[in-house]
This record gives C-alpha cells, structure tokens and sequence, in this order.
C-alpha cells in the first residue's frame, strides 16, 4: 500500500488551498484525490462573478477563482488524481477508493484532510405535498445543466429558498429566456447575501415572498403549477393565502449540508448544529490526524473564507504529518444568545498566531452587539450595524486575548 | 398469436408472467407505462406478511400463508434482496391485547406457525425505541421485508430470459374477442393478438375486463402516503411495527426496508382518481401516528415521500378466477395487501389451476429461474470488482455517489431485461439517485448515460416516460 504524508480527499477550493499550504509549510509528499474529471469542484459550474472580493481583491467567476489555486498546485508539482472517488476513509487513517485505471485500491497517510464540500437539502427533506413529476430541481442541479450542458430545465420557474445558489439561478434562468415568477422563503428572512437579493431579484424585477412557502406542487408528467401560502410564526401555512403559479419548474434551494459520510465511517464526531466535524482551531477533528476544512466542516458563505479556513488546514496536517504536536490548552466554545453556531468548536488558548472565530446568528439583529466572554469576563466586545443570518460573523482573538481565557468561551450578539 | 397476454406489469403479472415461461407458452406482457412496477408495486409497505390477518377461508388468507412460506426461496432464486425480520403487532392499551390473541388464533387457524403473544419486557429488548405507552405484542417470527419493485423487474427480466415479450407505453384502449381469440389494441395503434387474457391491471382491472366483456369485476382505489427516511437511520427498529388493527384496517406501520431505510405509512384514503399526490394532511398524520408508536422518530433524516394507489374489489377479497362471461379471460384482480406476499402463489395457482384448465401445459424444459441482482456488482470483494474494471473500465466510474453506484452498473441495466429506458426506471434498479441527495448530483449523468445508449438527443431523456423531460431546449 502507497503511503503518503497528506491525503487531501476533494480537489474543490478547500482541498486545493489547503494543498498549496502544506506544500508551503514544506510537505512535499501529498495527494489530492477529486471525483471530478477535473479539479475545482463546485465553482466550475459557478460561471458568475463576485468571487476573490475579499482575497484577491478583484471580482472573478467561479472557473477564475478556481483555476488561480489549480495553477497553484500544478506550478508545485503537487500530486492529484481526477475520476476517483473515495469510498472509505478509516481511523487509521487508510483510504480506499476506485476509478477507472487502479479499480478499487488503498492508500494511507500520516495525516488527511477532508474537504468534501456539501450537498443540496433536496425536496424530499421538506416533506413537500403534491406530485413527483419532472421539472422539480435543486438549484445546483438546474446550475450543472445550464452551466456546464447547455440545456434548459425549464421555461417559467417558481423557486423555493433563498439561499445564494436559489438567487443566482433566478438570474440565471432569466438571462437566458424562462420567466421567474417567484422566490419563496420560509423565514422572514433571506438566507442569501445581500448583494444577491439585490443583484439577481431587485435588478430583475424578481417578487421575493417571504414568509412564504410551497404548500403543493401539481403536474402530471411535467410540473403544470405550484401553490405557495403564507406561513405563520411556527412556518405553518396560514390558509385563505394561497396563490398559484402556472409553471413548468420548480428550484429548490433549501440550504447546503456538508457531506460527512466519510468522516463518520472515519469515527470522527459531527456537531449537530454545523452538521460536519467538531474541530480544534487548527482543524483538526475528534480523530488525530484527520483534519476538515471548508464546506465539508460547516457551510461557508463566500468562498474566499473556504481558502482563508483551508489553508489553517493544510499547514496543520503538514506540520502533523512531519511529527510537530500541538501542546494545546483548550476550551470550548459555545453558543450564547442569538448564535447558532461557533467554529471551531474547541480552541487552544497557547496557540501561538492569531485565532478567528467564526459563527452566525440565529435572526437578522440591527446595531448588535458581539460578545466574546469566558467565566462572565468580558474577552472581547464590538459593535456591528446589521448581522443576519445569511453571512457568516467573526472574532479575531490575538494570542494575548487568547492567554486571557480562562474557561471555555461563550459568543454572545445582542441587539 | 400469443398463448397468453398478460395485461399490467406489476409484481401480480410479473410472477404470473415468470410462472407462465416455465411451459412452452408463447407469452407477452402489455404495461401502460415506459417501465414496469410504476403502479402499486413501487410505492407499498413491501412487507412479507406473516398471515394472521386474513379471514381464514378466504383467499387472502390461503395465499398469504403459501405465499409466506415460498417468498424466501424464490427472492433467492431471482437474486432479491429478502429480509425475515419478523413482525410485531403492538397493543397500545391493555384492552388490545384481547385483539393481539384473537389474531393469533386466527393466524393459528390459517397455518402461520412462529406467533407469540410477548410482554412489555420483551417487546422493549426487540425493540428499544417502542413508546412507553405500549403494553404488550404480538411477535409474527416468519413476517419478512422484500422490495416490492426490485421483485417485479427481476421476475420480468428473468421471464423474458425466458422467452416472454414485454411491450411498454402499451395502454390498453379496446379488446376484440373473436371466436377463440382477442386482439388487444393499444391507444397507439398497436395490435396483439391472444388466446388467453390474464387481466393483472391493478387500479384498471376493473376497466380492462369490461374491456374483455365483463362487467363484473368493480375496483376502487384507496391511497396511502409514505415517508422514508435516510439509510443513516438504520438500525433505529429491526422488526416491522404495527398498531393493534381496528375495523379501519391495519393503519400505520413503522418498518426497515431490505436497503436500510426506514418507512412511515401508509395512510388509507379512498379516492376516485388514482392520483399518487402527497398531502401535508397525509404526511402529517403519518408523522404524528409514527410518533405515537414509537419515541425519536428521527423524522430529520426524511429523504422523500410518496404516495400509491391499492387496487381493492367490492367483495373484499382477492378475484382470482375465470371469468364467468368471457371464456379465455382470467381475471386476478383487487390484489391489495397481503398481495405482494402472495404473488408467488398466485402466480401458480393461475397457471397450474386456471390456464391449464384452458390450454395444454408442457414443460420448458429450457426454463432457468435463476436472475443476477441488478446490484450484485456492489457485492462483490476488492479482487473480483478489479477484474471487472480491468475488463469494462465504466465499473470504476462512480455516478452515483450517496449509493455508489458505477457507471457499468448502470449501462448494464439499460441492456438488460426489462431495459431501463428513464431516470426512474435506473433508479428502481440501481438505487441511483435515491440516496440522501435525492439525484441532485447524479441525475444529468445518469441522463448523459441514457441518451448516449439509448442512441437519443439529451433533450428527449425523461424522467418517468411520455412527457415528463428533464430538459425544454438548449441555452441561448
């Protein structure tokens, strides 16, 4: 069996960013496995711009954004192998996998990082009623068939959800001829950027029902229509509020979570509120020597934090792989008021860089205030204008702040 | 000239279809839709039942038992997944427990052997996640699981292995009886012509032996809803669960399917037009009935939910007979639960009892009953799966990934009998697309892999047959 330093499993922005960053570290013997025919992942079917604004400063599309790392990792001579899938990863770390020229073959690693990405929540997850006819897609399946085969699912679409792919189809769909008679959102609030209500509906003249969802899809072979209802505080249909839509196609975009099989047939513990691995603040999971980063540890809003994330990534199971341990001292962290989520969920307060917490926030909050508190003392505090759900918030701790933390921690935003 | 035609391709003419192509009978198969199994053999509770809660005397009682006791020799014969795990009936309140012993009486009557009437103690170390309300059960050791889908396609490929011709998108629409024959005219234009009618149309049996020239057989439709959840709740019951049953039926069951997941329903709602439309009413009641017999119901790991139709006859009792006004016609109809368990034994008694009695019945001597498994492939270890890859590099192609199904797999079951010609009929085989992501990823593949065998523009790939495309036209 080949034995590597670094198995990196997916070849999308999480895996290449953290390749290039072990490969920087000084790893030279790495691996990176993608079941695409080519690397990238996801952002090869994202045509549209606004990627790298944070990093790069310029807007790139996805195919951009993505061929800068695979540069990257091709001008490092870095190691990968396209057309394979990885059908096991293992707590001693051994991975197993197939394509078509090795078959079914094993590999193992001192250290693996596991950058999977995320699936789409499908219609079925919702329970929706009516019928199972052709036209009903998510978002990023209706985005592979436009984006990367031509073809148009459908001619006048009703969508469900406002997450970021949801929005970029609508704008998508009408740039190219079908009629988007509506986005639907559950919540009161979008679960996309800003910029995306603004640039993919407002710009279109696209209505956004909040508070609104499908209630029944009709269609025998084809959808024929949909009806949406208002829904109450418990997001249950209010009746009397129906409207249908005369339609062909239904979206879905419904929210994203992160692809985790692998890592639990690897014994690594999940957190049920990011839905991936519960991880130090270098990345690495229950398991010693396996590392998540990216989509695949909890659902990003911008890719630009995917790269930023991958890369504390690659260079601690680099510096794993070539035997230097962390002595860490830890604590938790936890969710306070209004916080749904904090990543990463345990921190090493010797840490000797700078540490950034990510979390979000459960409802939209105007003017809050972010709390950062250990034992009651206040750690860190900051005001913000807005903070909504649909962007992901951080705390930057220096390795001072970090000193100052005597027990675990607990993120807070008050309005 | 057919011998015999035998009209709807669920799992009652499927088996029946199978028995007929061990004599040397010229057989057919006419199926409305693109793909077999798209009526109630793809959306039931896929149970195995064990035979306590027919009427003794009745037909659904005597071939539920015979049905029981072949179901395991013949899913292994056509390489489908069965599963003897065993069935419980749960007395949610002390009084029901007077019920749980006159089912087993009952069963006793009909010769299921294995029924045990078992304490609470009992019932909680079987089954850890059975609400605290429960009192007491009745265990039914030799109910099992079967796929009822996976079974009709492998007795329908294993019967054209055979010999017997399937025709699809073959909507019956008039039958012409001759003297000692019919046509059987399709909505197309397409004829066939026939000895013997086997009138094996589910929810349009009633219509297709009017059709024929009897009006005696009457059947309605009573919709039931399911949810199935993700194959990560495995595990969370082993047996199959039902309620204590009331004059209204057997109700909601909880159960493992042979794939590891977990199926809720079904509901029971008469309805006029067999539409297969969920409702939130439905859902909703299946969800908070799922609730009331079991504690955690991971409803979180909901993947789909789905609706069928089950053909029943005003008598309440399967029809399995001539028909007593059209010489030449065999109806099997009203085939509702325990239909599925039955279909093996159906199968026989109509050919052995009912064609035989119209036409001389000799041996194939030819017949091979045994059929890969569409999913045998995945079964295989390392080494063997490598030669196969050496040989056909498609089989390490992975298309589907929550299944992991390959490229090869696929192929192989547009090639063979029944060819798969839709998105849902690779599905129905392979499992591909019926994962946790629910096609989202696989599906434009699978639909590049069919236009390409299939020898068709993308565009006309469909989901389901006739109108339901996946794509209206190319990008600007």
């Amino acid at each position: 069996m080949k034995n590597y330093d670094i198995i990196i499993i997916g070849g999308g922005p999480a895996g290449l960013a953290a390749a290039i960053s072990a490969y920087d570290n000084g790893s030279r013997d790495i691996l990176i496995l993608e079941r695409e025919p080519v690397l990238g992942g996801i952002l090869n079917q994202c045509i549209h711009n606004g990627f790298g604004l944070t990093r790069f400063k310029e807007s790139l599309t996805g195919p951009e954004y993505a061929y800068r790392f695979v540069e990257e990792v091709r001008s490092r001579g870095i190691e990968y192998m396209c057309d394979t899938t990885v059908l096991e990863v293992s707590t001693d770390k051994q991975v197993t996998a197939i394509n078509s020229t090795k078959g079914v073959f094993s590999l193992s690693a001192k250290a693996i990082i596991l950058a999977m990405g995320c699936r789409e929540r499908s219609r079925g997850a919702l329970n929706i009623a009516g019928a199972r006819p052709a036209g009903i897609y998510s978002a990023g399946t209706a985005q592979k068939y436009v984006n990367i085969l031509g073809q148009m699912p459908g001619k006048r679409v009703v969508i469900l959800g406002s997450g970021d792919i949801g929005l970029i189809m609508a704008r998508r769909m009408t740039l190219e001829g079908a009629k988007v008679l509506a986005v639907c959102e559950i919540m009161p609030h979008s679960s996309g950027l800003k910029r995306n209500i603004v640039q993919c509906l407002d710009d279109y003249g696209i209505p956004l029902y909040l508070s609104h969802t499908i209630v029944k899809i009709e269609g025998k072979d084809r959808v024929s229509g949909v009806y949406i209802a208002q829904v109450d505080e418990k997001r249950r249909p209010i009746e009397g509020t129906e409207k249908y839509f005369e339609c062909d196609t239904v979206l879905f975009s419904v929210g994203l979570i992160p692809e985790n099989e692998l890592s639990k047939g690897a014994g690594v513990s999940l957190s049920p509120a990011t839905k991936g691995p519960i991880v130090y603040d270098d990345r690495e999971t229950s398991v010693s020597g396996i590392f998540a980063c990216g989509n695949v540890l909890h659902v990003h809003d911008l890719v630009d934090f995917v790269s930023e994330e991958a890369e504390i990534a690659g260079v601690s199971a680099s510096n794993y792989a070539m035997g230097k341990g962390a002595d860490r001292r830890v604590v938790s962290t936890t969710c306070g008021n209004n916080v749904s989520y904090v990543l990463p969920q345990m921190l090493d307060t010797n840490a000797s860089g700078m540490v950034k917490l990510y979390f979000r926030v459960n409802k939209v909050l105007p003017n809050p205030t972010i709390r950062l508190t250990s034992n009651g003392e206040d750690i860190v505090v900051k005001k913000k204008k807005i903070a909504v759900p649909g962007e992901m918030e951080s705390i930057v701790l220096t390795p001072a702040k970090l000193q100052s933390i005597s027990g675990d921690v607990v993120v807070s935003v008050e309005e | 000239m057919f011998d015999v035609i035998v009209v709807g391709g669920g799992v009652i003419g499927a088996t029946i279809l199978r028995e007929l192509t061990k004599y040397r009978l010229k057989v057919a198969m006419v199926e409305k839709e693109s793909d077999v199994a798209m009526g109630q053999s793809r959306a039931n509770s896929g149970i195995v039942h064990a035979g306590y809660d027919a009427k003794e005397g009745t037909l659904k009682a005597k071939f539920n038992l015979l049905g029981n006791l072949m179901m395991p020799a013949y899913t292994q014969e056509l390489g489908v997944k069965y599963i003897n795990n065993g069935s419980i009936v749960v007395a949610y309140s002390p009084d029901e427990i007077d019920t749980l012993y006159e089912l087993k009486s009952r069963g006793e009557k009909n010769g299921v052997e294995g029924l045990e009437v078992i304490d609470t103690e009992t019932l909680r170390a079987l089954e850890p996640n059975i609400s605290p309300d429960a009192c007491g059960a009745l265990l039914a050791k030799t109910g099992g699981i079967v796929c009822p889908y996976e079974l009709t396609i492998a007795s329908i490929g294993n019967a054209m292995d055979n010999g017997a011709s399937l025709y699809t998108d073959y909507e019956v629409c008039e039958i012409v009886k001759g003297v000692d024959y019919f046509i059987v005219k399709s909505i197309d234009g397409r004829e066939l012509s026939t000895k013997i009618i086997i009138n094996s149309a589910g929810i349009g049996s009633g219509d297709i032996s009017k059709m024929a020239g009897d009006d005696t057989v009457h059947i309605s439709g009573r919709k039931g809803e399911y949810i199935l959840l993700d194959r990560e709740s495995q595990g969370y019951c082993t047996h199959t669960i039902f309620k204590t049953p009331t004059s209204k039926g057997k109700g909601i069951l909880i159960s493992p399917t042979v794939d590891g997941n977990i199926l809720l329903g079904p509901t029971a709602q008469e309805v006029d037009v067999p539409d297969t439309d969920t409702t939130s009413t439905g859902l909703d009641y299946v969800k908070q009935t799922a609730d009331s017999m079991c504690v955690r119901v991971p409803h979180y790991n909901t993947i789909t939910s789905f609706a069928g139709v089950r053909a029943y006859s005003d008598t309440h009792d399967f029809v399995i007979s001539h028909s007593d006004k059209v010489e030449g016609l065999i109806n099997v109809a009203g085939i509702e639960s325990p239909g599925l368990t039955s279909a093996p034994a159906i199968a026989k008694y109509v050919v052995e009892e009912l064609v035989s009695a119209l036409l001389p019945l000799v041996e194939n001597t030819d017949f091979d009953g045994r059929r890969q498994s569409d999913h045998y492939y995945s079964k295989l270890d390392n080494d063997s799966k490598n030669k196969i890859i050496a040989q056909d590099p498609r089989y390490g192609k992975i298309i589907c990934r929550c299944e992991q199904i390959t490229e090869g797999e696929i192929v192989s079951v547009i090639r063979r009998n029944p060819r798969a010609t839709t998105i849902d009929a690779v599905k129905r085989r392979l499992r591909a697309g019926m994962g946790r992501c629910q096609g989202g990823f696989c599906q434009p593949q699978v639909a590049q892999i069919l236009a390409r065998e299939l020898g068709i523009p993308l565009e006309e790939v469909t989901k389901s047959g006739k109108n339901s495309r996946l794509i209206v036209g190319k990008t600007k």
